[in-house]
């Protein structure tokens, strides 16, 4: 069974050295993310991204069938696809039809969430992630860890060793430089040689029909410019209605992302190259449902920037992968509840409520509100609630309880309450020194107070 | 000004003398404090827990014992984020709405309706200062650097305001403390570390004293200042926890 967020979080910082580099590298993105977005539109950009998300939502379906409609008219073959199965199975044979061994991948969230990666290797077709970081992880055999930094929690010289193994580097090798180097070799050779590429979408033009891939490393672009099939893999969220929308997604997207102005490669498709083939693959797997959903619908015009994964000291100290989803940090904490609520159920609770996120985000999903509304939803909640609850609504026994409470933990060495039971003193806190006398007991001998 | 001074349930049996600060500094500027306000809690630690049923029996008489009253003071960010928030839905639509029109944060309500942004006292030390995240920004009682704000807001100004006292820049002047409610209990490693990290921002850039909004981010934050741990780094003085009342209240005497 994977770890619950507690356990997983606690394996993480059992290195502390690790986990406050961890924290820094992300707050480091964060600060970026501070200069980059201080511009004097900055507000009313995220309102433009908030209204044009929820524009789009509110016209999903007209909004995909004019893109399929464009799409189709300049030669794109449009698929649909119900759920993850589905995605997997139309790129499979799209894949088997064009006898395609190997396949050049791009970053794409939606592959990671349907698992497309070893579907296909089961179906003998080799996939290479194109991305560096994507690269590391996959070499490494595990999921990324962040949705714009995958390999963020791998360290140089950890990467130094990896490429040794797998890329032939010297032994100790860590400049930066060099693996970026082995890396670029090593990745151009898969891009050259591969029969298709896969590509996510950063978003879709519904009056262009044309999809839209933005990229540090143009690792797509070498991807979809070289190979004789291209298939774009996109959850249907990704729909805007127009280029002026997509000037909005664009200027918040890279600044929130990393704090770039905007990303190295933004490319804009239309239409395949002459002589080769252009798929892109609509992918619901639960999305309608979650647009049917009034509370947590505004979860579907999450961007993927991961600012509110930068952000947030949960994510930072705790890393990607002790949220056991393909999307991690807040945002990844109130969709993963609705993929299977019982298997996340700590996900919400991996949160203070502190509302960093809310605020960075760029499309102003009120995540703080999700994660409490999602707390609201997990079934089975400790009997101690309900038994606190009626404590706190009677104002007699609350004085009662806590005199006596008071009383015992003041006679009982300290000690005694500083166990491994204890999870308020066991990682390093010190219990409150507790008063003789509570301030209402203090009020009523005072003559201040009935 | 007529005003009751609402005390949340952990403040009244474990650092009572925040209420106590609270009373004599509201006293002292002027105010009839009234004590009759006893509800004990507005419902939060269960409604943040998901518990929400088990929340509302405390909500509702949180509301209800707010009806009498006009002004209502509460020396916790959270807690009155709790109450103008959530009191309305969660209580008597009508109790609950009146009940959050009229609670206030402590420092919001004497730079608010007492009209006393700066309050002539002194305070001779390098002091860090701690909004807790639901006065900052569940309420907006300060600057965040996520909307590229500086620091400022009633309690900075409260603070800035006093004679000697110097404000200690901070790597991360508003990042969470860890504590979180219920999160401190159920992701307690994680909550610590955050705290941690916090406490060495403050001792890095030498404050003497860490002042607070919140007694319950305090109560997290001194129990880790408080534990042996390597947190201090070596030679640094002792942190001195205060909630803001305690802080003004002795700045004032």
């Amino acid at each position: 069974m994977t770890p619950t967020h507690p356990e997983a979080a606690k394996k993480f910082l059992a290195d502390p050295g690790r986990s406050d580099w961890h924290d820094q590298a992300l707050w480091f993105i964060r600060a970026k993310r501070d200069r980059a977005t201080d511009l004097p539109e900055w507000e009313a950009l995220r309102d433009a991204g908030a209204a044009m998300k929820a524009h789009a939502m509110s016209r999903l379906g007209e909004l995909l069938e004019e893109f399929e409609r464009r799409a189709a008219a300049s030669g794109i073959t449009v698929h649909w696809a119900r759920d993850a199965a589905e995605h997997n199975h139309v790129v499979r044979d799209i894949l088997t039809a064009a006898g395609v061994k190997r396949v050049a991948k791009s970053k794409s969230m939606l592959t990671e969430e349907c698992g497309l990666n070893p579907f296909l290797a089961a179906a003998g077709i080799e996939v290479v992630d194109t991305d560096l970081g994507e690269r590391i992880v996959q070499l490494a055999g595990e999921p990324p860890s962040h949705i714009v930094l995958p390999a963020i929690h791998w360290k140089k010289e950890e990467v130094g060793a990896l490429f040794h193994v797998h890329m032939g580097t010297p032994e100790g090798e860590s400049s930066p430089d060099a693996l970026a180097a082995a890396g670029r070799d090593h990745l151009r050779d898969a891009l050259l040689h591969a029969d298709a590429a896969i590509t996510g979408a950063n978003a879709l033009i519904a009056a262009t029909g044309g999809v839209v891939v933005c990229t540090n490393e143009g690792n797509a672009d070498l991807g979809m410019h070289s190979a004789p099939v291209h298939i774009v893999c996109v959850g249907i969220e990704k729909i805007l209605a127009s280029l002026d929308d997509l000037g909005v997604l664009l200027r918040i997207l890279a600044r929130s992302a990393t704090g770039q102005p905007i990303t190295a490669y933004t490319t804009h498709v239309t239409a395949p190259r002459p002589g080769t083939a252009m798929h892109v693959v609509l992918v619901d797997n639960g999305r309608t449902q979650r647009l049917a959903s009034p509370e947590f619908r505004s979860a579907l015009h999450c961007i993927r920037c991961g600012a509110c994964l930068n952000t947030c000291p949960i994510y930072r100290r705790s890393g990607g992968h002790s949220y056991g989803y393909v999307i991690p940090g807040p945002i990844g904490a109130i969709l993963a509840p609705s993929v299977d609520l019982e298997a996340h159920r700590a996900l919400p609770f991996a949160s203070t409520l502190c509302g960093s996120c809310g605020d960075v985000c760029p499309v102003r999903i009120d995540i703080p509100a999700q994660l409490l509304a999602w707390r609201a939803r997990v079934p089975a909640k400790p009997a101690l609630f309900a038994r606190l609850g009626r404590l706190l609504a009677d104002r007699t026994r609350f004085e009662r309880v806590g005199r006596w409470a008071r009383r015992v933990v003041r006679l009982v060495p300290t000690q005694w309450f500083g166990g491994r039971w204890n999870a308020w003193t066991r990682p390093g806190r010190a219990l409150p020194v507790v008063p003789a006398e509570s301030f209402r007991d203090w009020a009523r001998r005072t003559g201040r107070r009935k | 000004m007529r005003v009751a001074l609402a005390v949340p349930c952990y403040v009244d049996q474990l650092r009572p003398q925040v209420a106590r600060a609270a009373l004599t500094l509201l006293e002292r500027l002027g105010c009839e404090v009234s004590l009759d306000f006893d509800a004990p809690c507005c419902g939060q630690p269960m409604h943040n827990a998901g518990a929400v049923s088990d929340a509302v029996a405390s909500a509702q008489l949180w509301a209800r014992s707010a009806a009498p009253f006009d002004a209502i003071v509460m020396p916790s960010g959270s807690c009155t984020h709790h109450v103008r928030h959530h009191l309305p839905s969660l209580a008597d639509p009508a109790q609950g709405t009146h009940a959050a029109r009229v609670t206030y944060e402590f420092c919001e309500f004497i730079a608010g309706p007492l009209r006393m942004p700066k309050l002539p006292g002194r305070f001779g030390h390098r002091v860090a200062m701690h909004l807790g995240c639901h006065a900052q920004r569940g309420l907006r009682l300060g600057g965040s650097s996520e909307l590229h704000q500086l620091p400022s807001g009633p309690m900075h100004a409260l603070l800035s305001g006093l004679e000697g006292l110097t404000l200690v820049p901070l790597d991360r002047p508003d990042e969470c403390c860890g504590f979180g409610g219920s999160f401190a209990i159920g992701e307690p490693e994680l909550s610590v570390a955050m705290g941690r990290a916090r406490i060495k921002d403050y001792t890095s850039h030498e404050a003497e004293v860490l002042v607070s909004s919140d007694p319950s981010c305090l109560m997290h934050l001194e129990g880790i200042a408080r534990a042996r741990g390597p947190i201090r780094p070596s030679g640094a003085r002792e942190l001195r926890a205060m909630h803001i009342a305690e802080l003004l209240e002795e700045a004032t005497r």
